[in-house]
């Protein structure tokens, strides 16, 4: 469960910024050089750098090295497993409301009977 | 749980939040103590097929709860709440965190704030909880540190960098 959140706290973290979703939304569609992925913003690239990093941190997208230039892709399974987690922990939340719907269920019964 | 029993769960990537909302067939005050005394808590509030034992609760403002969650082979998940606000029986504010046995909260762990609302709905009561993960100050300070080390303009510097943030 300590791993759960951990994963989490890091998809959030590289997902609550819109020029982040924006390099996700790209990536989906292919990967791309550092530049490419870059062009569309209006900021300094060292600015932009630092995005990429959050996002590699966050294991949603790995990038590699030929020659001078830098390619992104975006790793699937690791997008898809932070949506399958977010389905876990709903199923958590779930789960102990109907615990605590039986308990409800037992107080009130008791209160009737006393 | 009865059909007819609301159950929603938001996550807002943006603001790094979860929203539940659930509705429950008793009344605020008997929903309320459950949420809030001990004996009540350890019946219902970690998810199957965990259990939850309490160490230590003190339901005030400044106070916590320190209990434990333990799977079925006997792994023990220490966790505190920290109470910071309390509006009986509206709602409160706390943080949640991992600890140790002690209680002694663990600092590299993520945490989160909660805040959990009561309202009246008839015969019923609606329960919404938005917990609000910590990711952005903690990792943002993380990553910044590892960046500060004089970044060039240069694509360069990035081959430098992010083997040491992968490494993580």
């Amino acid at each position: 469960m300590a791993n759960q959140t951990m994963v989490l706290d890091s998809v959030f973290h590289a997902l609550a910024d819109p020029t982040r979703r924006a390099v996700i939304q790209r990536l989906g569609r292919g990967e791309a050089t550092v530049s490419e992925l870059a062009r569309p913003f209006d900021m300094a690239l060292p600015s932009f750098v630092k995005h990429i990093s959050v996002l590699e941190r966050s294991r949603l997208i790995r990038s590699y090295k030929r020659g001078r230039v830098r390619t992104c892709s975006l790793e699937r399974d690791n997008f898809a497993a932070a949506e399958r987690w977010l389905d876990e922990l709903r199923a958590q939340w779930a789960s102990r409301y109907s615990n605590l719907d039986i308990l409800l269920a037992k107080l009130n019964g008791d209160d009737n009977g006393a | 749980m009865a059909p007819d029993l609301r159950f929603e769960f938001v996550a807002d990537k943006s603001r790094s939040t979860i929203t539940v909302t659930r509705e429950f067939n008793a009344r605020r005050q008997l929903v309320w103590d459950c949420y809030t005394k001990s004996e009540l808590l350890d019946q219902w509030f970690a998810p199957k097929p965990l259990t939850t034992k309490t160490r230590h609760m003190d339901f005030r403002e400044g106070g916590y709860w320190h209990f434990a969650m333990i799977t079925p082979d006997n792994q023990v998940f220490w966790n505190r709440l920290d109470y910071k606000t309390i509006t009986p029986i509206d709602g409160y504010t706390a943080r949640d965190g991992f600890c140790d046995e002690a209680g002694v909260v663990n600092p590299d762990l993520p945490g989160s704030d909660q805040e959990v609302s009561f309202i009246d709905q008839d015969t019923r009561t609606v329960v919404t909880t938005v917990v609000q993960y910590a990711s952005a100050e903690s990792l943002q300070a993380a990553v910044d540190m590892g960046l500060e080390g004089g970044i060039a303009s240069t694509l360069s510097r990035l081959d430098e960098l992010l083997p040491t943030l992968q490494a993580g």
